[in-house]
């Protein structure tokens, strides 16, 4: 699926990465707990969060993920915008839940890790 | 190549650094992209640690041609039964550092998971040793 299908699907803005919204994703994973992120063996995936820090950039940074939807309307800080954007990842923000955001996803094709 | 960091106890705003330079000298070493990984989630995790329980710490990371070293320490409380402390979903973390997405008990049994060698050295009420070695 690519990213711009997802931001479509999810209604959501895009704040980091417009450029890379041709970028195709095969997977997703929700997550409001970063230590269960950083156990993930995967990495062409969207995480889907509504955990807004910095922290969550840095976990996916490390764990090599390159798009983070925000949910439950959720604003990433300028901070967090520059140092996602430093490392190449898109972030997106959307106005629905947690739940109705992993269901949209779901739907329309993007596959669980587990 | 050496590199040292000093990590501050409860400064979450830097927590990542470290180990986010690591990455960049790693990649620039054209190291596989999943041994760069697991390095840096390993080494990630134990910074975590050092600002979600210490009070202040360092990081050096030593680089030779067919290993990484990465040697944690800090002043802080320790850890006064290793043992548990490696037991998955086992954690003494404060509300604050759940907040924050981490202190779900995971994070010593991920660096396990992630480094070729681990070893923890702990003394209760001064502080908390933590090296890894890693092979590309």
């Amino acid at each position: 699926m690519k990213l711009i299908e997802i931001a479509s699907v999810l209604n959501a803005k895009v704040t980091c990465g417009a450029d890379k919204l041709d970028g195709e994703i095969e997977m997703g994973y929700s997550s409001d707990l970063m230590s269960d992120v950083l156990t993930l063996d995967t990495s062409n995936l969207i995480l889907i969060t509504g955990l807004v820090n910095l922290q969550c950039i840095r976990t996916a940074e490390m764990a090599d993920i390159k798009a983070i939807v925000f949910v439950r309307n959720k604003k990433a800080t300028e901070q967090m915008i520059e140092l996602a954007c430093e490392n190449g990842m898109c972030i997106l923000e959307s106005p629905y839940s947690l739940f109705k955001s992993s269901g949209l996803l779901y739907q329309a094709g993007l596959t669980p890790i587990y | 190549m050496k590199l040292t960091f000093s990590i501050q106890g409860s400064d979450f705003t830097h927590a990542g650094y470290p180990s986010s330079e690591v990455k960049k000298v790693l990649k620039q070493l054209d190291i596989d992209g999943k041994t760069i990984k697991k390095i840096v989630i390993a080494l990630y995790e134990a910074e975590v640690n050092v600002v979600a329980h210490a009070w202040k710490g360092t990081a050096t990371i030593e680089i030779e041609e067919n290993k990484i070293s990465m040697l944690l320490e800090d002043e802080g409380p320790g850890i006064p039964d290793i043992d548990l402390a490696m037991q998955a979903g086992y954690s003494t973390a404060s509300k604050e550092v759940r907040d924050m997405g981490f202190g779900a008990g995971m994070g010593l049994p991920n660096m396990k998971k992630n480094s070729d060698e681990l070893i923890i050295e702990s003394e209760v009420g001064k502080g908390t040793k933590v090296k890894m070695v890693n092979y590309f």
